[in-house]
């Protein structure tokens, strides 16, 4: 370890803040905690270190070793090679904010191509670069409502289909602001269409938010709910999985303000705590309201294309008092990896990602119901994702499924009460048919007994 | 510079017009000036409420600068420019006339008494530069 200072230095600096020894800096520490006796093994070579580390590792058990019916939000998609090789040139392996566009014309570029294929994604005409996972960012659309309307509106409105870690999320985000948030009481009915929360909508409305596909995989049309928000002022904001928005209709066509999303799916691979990529697009009349930077194409002194971050209206390094969000530097690596995975599978690329994700979820879907004791849980469209009440509670099928190297779906009890015995499962282009089928005659076993 | 007689000004840089109970606030051409060429601009108060002296009513942003703008007396907003939004460059252009931000109808009329006038301002102005 390199220590600048020499113990003259150190001798100097407690003279002048009248100390006579190190240890008098810490008398503030109950005598008990201040130099505590660590129970550590000897210190190993790095070698030694490698080799244990690598053994614990052995004890993991990834989508690489296990079938994968997990979703719930993040999504074990296919990441073609060539993502993972162009993000680690060592040019993009930073996500620091290119203030100096004569030094980051490529990463500009990306950003540039990031926003390009995130606004047509979501039918959106502005979006930033980015926020850090889909849970921040939609707590960063709460953000952006209340600042629109200056805190003359408290009132925000969360679909109780909307992922429960995003709405905990946006009681972390809110806590200790004047914000009210409604319409996901713990017994909210969950079968009902997002049209129930039009009731609930009113004069101190800020925003409304909806999920699409919602957290069950449901597919709802929030046209309704866009009109009811916009005839008393108030905004609607719709959390997206972006692979469904290659096979249905935008959110930006149903009306929808503000557009946020988990970008995981678009080529970033499933990892514990990330990191992920919160997508977020709005529409232009809000951009000076949106958090982030945006990237804008122009032209040089030499009249080449070039690209420069052309508004940072909201960024805290522009005015901190009126930012309303503290997002600055970010998932830039991540914004690229989506950008490369956008651009290798371009529009009908996409499609033909959701299509099959489509086929296969309901393929399995139709499968398990006409298992003995399953059924599915809700008769609406669904994308790729779908809840099953089970014969027995979805901890002791997981459980089950486990034993077979099936990870299982999500066991919604967790969060929402009255599904005892409910699991979601998702289905993508990763779940070969004889892996579907596998998992239907596991589950079959458990109704024998 | 422009500085018109019949206006009273602050050291923040709005200007104020009153008639009666009514005054009519802007930013000075000195303002405009020292912002450059103005890209936005956001009235932030809304025609019934209650504004006190030093509260922020505006928000105006040019390519060089971000500023706020602030009411240099107290009351109650009667009228919004609502043309501003649409057409911040009318700040640059005509600083006294189409770009006044907001009307208030005044609370406590001495405080205009506090206020500088055209000359006062000037040598304000004068001492900046």
């Amino acid at each position: 370890m390199f220590i600048p200072h020499t113990d003259a230095d150190r001798a100097a600096m407690l003279r002048s803040i009248g100390k006579s020894k190190l240890e008098d800096l810490f008398g503030d520490v109950p005598k008990k905690y201040r130099f505590p006796v660590l129970d550590l093994p000897p210190a190993q070579t790095e070698m030694e270190i490698s080799a244990e580390l690598q053994e614990m590792s052995l004890a993991n058990e990834s989508v690489r070793d296990l079938v994968c019916f997990l979703g719930a939000g993040a999504y074990n998609h296919y990441v073609p090679a060539a993502v993972d090789a162009i993000i680690r040139r060592g040019e993009f392996l930073t996500a620091y904010t290119p203030y100096q566009p004569e030094l980051s014309q490529g990463t500009l570029q990306a950003i540039f191509e990031y926003q390009s294929n995130v606004a047509a994604l979501t039918g959106m005409e502005v979006c930033n670069a980015s926020h850090y996972d889909g849970a921040t960012a939609v707590a960063e659309a709460v953000n952006m409502a209340y600042a629109n309307f200056r805190g003359k509106r408290d009132k925000v409105i969360l679909s109780p289909a909307l992922h429960p870690q995003y709405r905990q999320t946006i009681r972390t985000y809110t806590e200790g602001s004047p914000i009210i948030l409604i319409g996901d009481d713990e017994h909210a009915d969950l079968k009902t269409s997002p049209d129930s929360l039009i009731q609930l909508i009113d004069s101190d409305t800020a925003v409304v938010i909806v999920q699409y596909p919602d957290f069950f995989g449901r597919i709802y049309d929030y046209t309704k709910l866009a009109d009811a928000a916009h005839a008393v002022g108030a905004l609607l904001a719709v959390s997206v999985n972006p692979i469904a928005l290659g096979l249905f209709k935008t959110p930006g066509s149903m009306n929808a303000d503000i557009v946020t999303g988990e970008g995981q799916p678009l080529g970033i691979p499933l990892s514990f705590g990330g990191p992920y990529l919160g997508l977020f697009a709005t529409r232009k009349e809000f951009v000076r309201k949106m958090a982030g930077r945006l990237t804008g194409e122009t032209i040089d002194n030499r009249g080449q294309k070039a690209y420069v971050l052309t508004l940072t209206a909201r960024e805290q390094h522009i005015r901190r008092e009126k930012a309303t969000s503290n997002i600055c530097t970010n998932q830039g690596l991540m914004a690229l990896a989506s950008t490369v995975y956008m651009s290798l599978l371009g529009k009908n690329g996409l499609r033909q990602v959701a299509e099959l994700c489509f086929h296969k979820a309901h393929y399995a879907a139709e499968r398990i119901a006409n298992l003995p004791g399953y059924s599915l849980w809700s008769p609406t469209t669904f994308f790729n994702e779908f809840v099953i009440h089970c014969p027995a509670p979805a901890s002791e099928i997981n459980d089950l499924l486990l034993d077979h190297d099936i990870l299982g779906g999500y066991d919604l009890s967790q969060d929402y009460p009255d599904l005892v015995n409910h699991i979601l499962i998702a289905v993508t282009e990763m779940n070969a048919c004889e892996q579907i089928d596998r998992l239907v005659e596991v589950l079959a076993e458990v109704n024998h007994g | 510079m422009n500085f018109p007689e019949n206006l009273k000004y602050t050291e923040s840089n709005e200007w104020i017009n009153v008639e009666g109970k009514v005054a009519t606030i802007g930013i000075s051409d000195f303002a405009q000036d020292q912002l450059s060429d103005i890209v936005f601009a956001e009235v932030i108060v809304s025609v019934g409420d209650i504004v006190k002296k030093g509260d922020t009513i505006a928000t105006i942003e040019s390519v060089k600068a971000a500023a706020d703008v602030y009411s240099p007396v107290s009351g109650k907003v009667l009228s919004v420019n609502e043309q501003l939004a649409g057409a911040p460059e009318v700040i640059n252009t005509d600083p006294y006339g189409a770009a006044w931000i907001i009307t208030i109808d005044l609370s406590n009329p001495a405080e205009e008494n506090a206020l500088l006038n055209a000359a006062a301002y000037d040598k304000l102005v004068q001492a900046h530069e």
